[in-house]
């Protein structure tokens, strides 16, 4: 059994992660900044939940690196104990959105990278300190190649991701497993208005690979697989396809 | 966001725009859908006011009391979600219809029937409560006992009177997952009729299937289904595994559903059940759902889509009602394959609920160009004969016909101009149907 804590969990992809872990048995702890959006969940998460099963919550934004340290150690606390840190909250915005508003395009910077470089860098110290736990942290396929649409969101997912290679090659002999998860153009309301490109998951599609990536350690994991292939082909392509290209 | 094309599941389309927001707390006054399973303009938007809410993303459960089985639930939490849920506890919705992927707010909308309406009734008579947004912005409950006028015209009316954000009900136990079913081979629509009404005192679900395609002296073949749970000694102790789900890849060509092929495949089902009676064990999900494996199946329609027509034919109007109308179904040639034909019990008080005592009567029909005129004459057929039809299949009927059909309109119009004077609540259905 798992003691999962969550930050992102009561929506999209993280809502659909949450589900599956109470319903094979694993405690799960929603972090998030809305205290009713985290109450409303752990009533959904205790109803679906196989018998005995605890869900706890504890309030965490991802804007505010204050508030990561007293989060997880009161969910540490609720769950007793805690394995497995999830990140799936981040903050998306069209690339022509976040070239008109430099205070958004901060904003994102800020909170996609930094702060959830932050907030990780607080979790894997807490999984080391009791031996060994795994941190699945949701990048994007944005961060595998510069493309038009992602220059800036993709910016952040690559740093991301670079920090999470590191931290693999660094600490899995020490026991900290590092799950860094790429999704794909998948349907939530993250994505709500964008054109639908082939390949689009849906999120409990993408919460079953990754709770078995999850299980069996896996460093980098795309979902739906098939984004896998479609990254591997976008990047061999030569600059002067994607300075044409318009995705 | 840009318009886009939405439709009902006759994938008949209008331009509009989805909203699918994760919560309904900030949702425009306007109409909400569900998994949009009504096959006609039920869940569309009205040209003069082009955006809808998907509320499928709004699916959490809010409490479930193992001890009693009450259920409350965000809107869009859809039967196939709750099923996955709660049929490996022992727990089944009182009222399903025949395809799990409606939401809990599009079967109170539509207020949804089943197998077993003979004895249950509609899905809205085992609401206990439901919590809305009104036309004014406030959030208020209500249910059989509190606002009960609102209660009852949110009840199978259509999203018109509000938009419905939690749903409570009765969740009920099952001894089994498994069910018993019994089929019977009818030769005629006589004993079709006779058969559906004598296993309604012996069996607590009953449906059948009639070859539309035959005709004279067979007029009416077909097989009536009947079933119950299992209990404990009757079923396997391992829980049923669900269909395996393929979708249909392609727009069919239209010649797929032409009379010979259809002849053909109706000849061959009929010939398959070669027994007078066949009994045996089934999972609920065949039972319940067995098109709900092939996803997207109305494809298999063609490009120009689909319509069901169902309505229902009182008791007052004699057995030899349903003979009238496959005659003149059968005169007009093929139109549809497959009918569906079931028994209704009492009329529910909700005022725009679909079924009454008689026999209600669903089928699929390709549209075609002669799709409005045929539509037409059924509908005058069910007017002559007391009969009414089912607001979440129809694209097709006209605004006469249905006023004539549905005397309880008047009284649900007014508790909608009550609660919604501005009429910020319409589909595509209300206006064509309605004028507003």
């Amino acid at each position: 059994m798992r003691r999962v804590a969550i930050l992102g969990g009561t929506r999209g992809m993280g809502r659909a992660l949450a589900r599956r872990f109470v319903e094979r048995g694993d405690w799960v702890a929603l972090l998030g900044r809305d205290a009713d959006e985290l109450a409303r969940s752990k009533a959904d998460l205790e109803a679906r939940g196989t018998p005995g099963v605890r869900v706890a919550v504890g309030l965490c934004d991802l804007e505010d690196t204050n508030s990561f340290r007293p989060a997880l150690e009161g969910v540490e606390q609720a769950l007793e104990g805690l394995d497995t840190v999830v990140v799936t909250a981040a903050v998306f915005a069209t690339q022509e959105k976040l070239e008109q508003d430099p205070v958004l395009a901060h904003k994102m910077l800020t909170v996609d990278f930094a702060n959830t470089i932050v907030f990780c860098e607080e979790a894997r110290k807490k999984l080391l300190l009791r031996g060994s736990g795994t941190l699945c942290v949701f990048s994007s396929v944005a961060g595998d190649r510069a493309r038009k649409p992602v220059v800036l969101y993709g910016a952040a997912k690559a740093g991301l991701s670079a920090y999470l290679e590191g931290l693999d090659h660094r600490y899995r002999s020490q026991g900290l497993t590092t799950v860094c998860v790429k999704p794909g153009f998948v349907k939530t309301a993250m994505t709500a208005g964008l054109p639908i490109p082939p390949f689009a998951g849906d999120p409990d599609e993408v919460a079953q690979t990754v709770i078995e990536a999850i299980d069996a350690g896996t460093p980098v994991v795309y979902a739906p697989a098939i984004w896998r292939a479609v990254m591997t082909a976008i990047k061999a392509m030569p600059r002067f396809v994607m300075r044409r290209a318009k995705f | 966001m840009a318009n886009t094309r939405i439709g009902g599941w006759g994938r008949q389309f209008v331009e509009g725009e989805e909203l699918q927001p994760e919560t309904l707390d900030g949702a425009p006054p306007v109409l909400f859908r569900g998994l949009g399973r009504s096959y006609g303009d039920s869940s569309l938007p009205a040209a003069s006011s082009p955006v809808v809410v998907n509320t499928t993303r709004a699916n959490r459960i809010i409490h479930f009391d193992a001890a009693t089985g009450v259920l409350r639930a965000e809107a869009g939490l859809s039967l196939v979600d709750m099923n996955r849920t709660f049929l490996p506890r022992g727990w089944f919705t009182p009222v399903s219809p025949g395809t799990s992927f409606v939401t809990l707010g599009g079967m109170v909308a539509a207020d949804v029937h089943g197998k077993n309406h003979h004895v249950d009734g509609c899905f809205g008579s085992h609401v206990t409560r439901l919590k809305m947004r009104v036309a004014d912005g406030r959030v208020l409950e209500c249910g059989p006992d509190l606002e009960r006028e609102l209660f009852l015209a949110t009840v199978a009316g259509m999203g018109l009177t509000g938009q419905i954000l939690e749903v409570e009900f009765g969740l009920r136990r099952i001894p089994t997952p498994w069910l018993i079913q019994e089929s019977e081979r009818v030769a005629d629509i006589d004993e079709y009729i006779a058969c559906l009404k004598q296993s309604a005192k012996d069996w607590p679900m009953t449906v059948g299937w009639i070859d539309c395609l035959a005709r004279g002296k067979s007029l009416g073949r077909g097989f009536l289904m009947k079933g119950r749970w299992a209990q404990a000694h009757e079923a396997p102790a391992r829980f049923p595994k669900e269909l395996p789900n393929i979708r249909m890849p392609f727009t069919a060509p239209e010649f797929l559903l032409s009379r010979p092929t259809v002849q053909a495949f109706n000849f061959a089902l009929y010939n398959s059940h070669w027994q007078k009676k066949k009994v045996g064990r089934v999972d609920p999900f065949r039972f319940f759902y067995p098109l709900d494996f092939v996803q997207d199946w109305n494809r298999g329609y063609g490009k120009r889509g689909l319509t069901q027509y169902q309505c229902v034919l009182p008791d007052s109007a004699g057995s030899e009602a349903a003979r009238r109308f496959l005659e003149i179904l059968s005169a007009r040639g093929g139109a549809s394959f497959l009918c569906v034909i079931k028994d209704c019990g009492p009329e529910s008080p909700a005022y725009l609920s679909f079924p009454k005592p008689g026999i209600s009567i669903a089928l699929d029909i390709a549209v075609r160009d002669d799709t409005q005129a045929l539509i037409d004459a059924l509908n005058e057929h069910v007017l002559r004969e007391g009969g009414r039809i089912y607001l979440a299949k129809d694209q097709f009927t006209r605004p006469e016909h249905f006023k004539a059909m549905e005397t309880r309109l008047p009284a649900f119009q007014e508790v909608r101009a009550k609660w919604d004077p501005e009429k910020r609540f319409k589909s595509a259905q209300s206006v064509r149907l309605f004028g507003d």
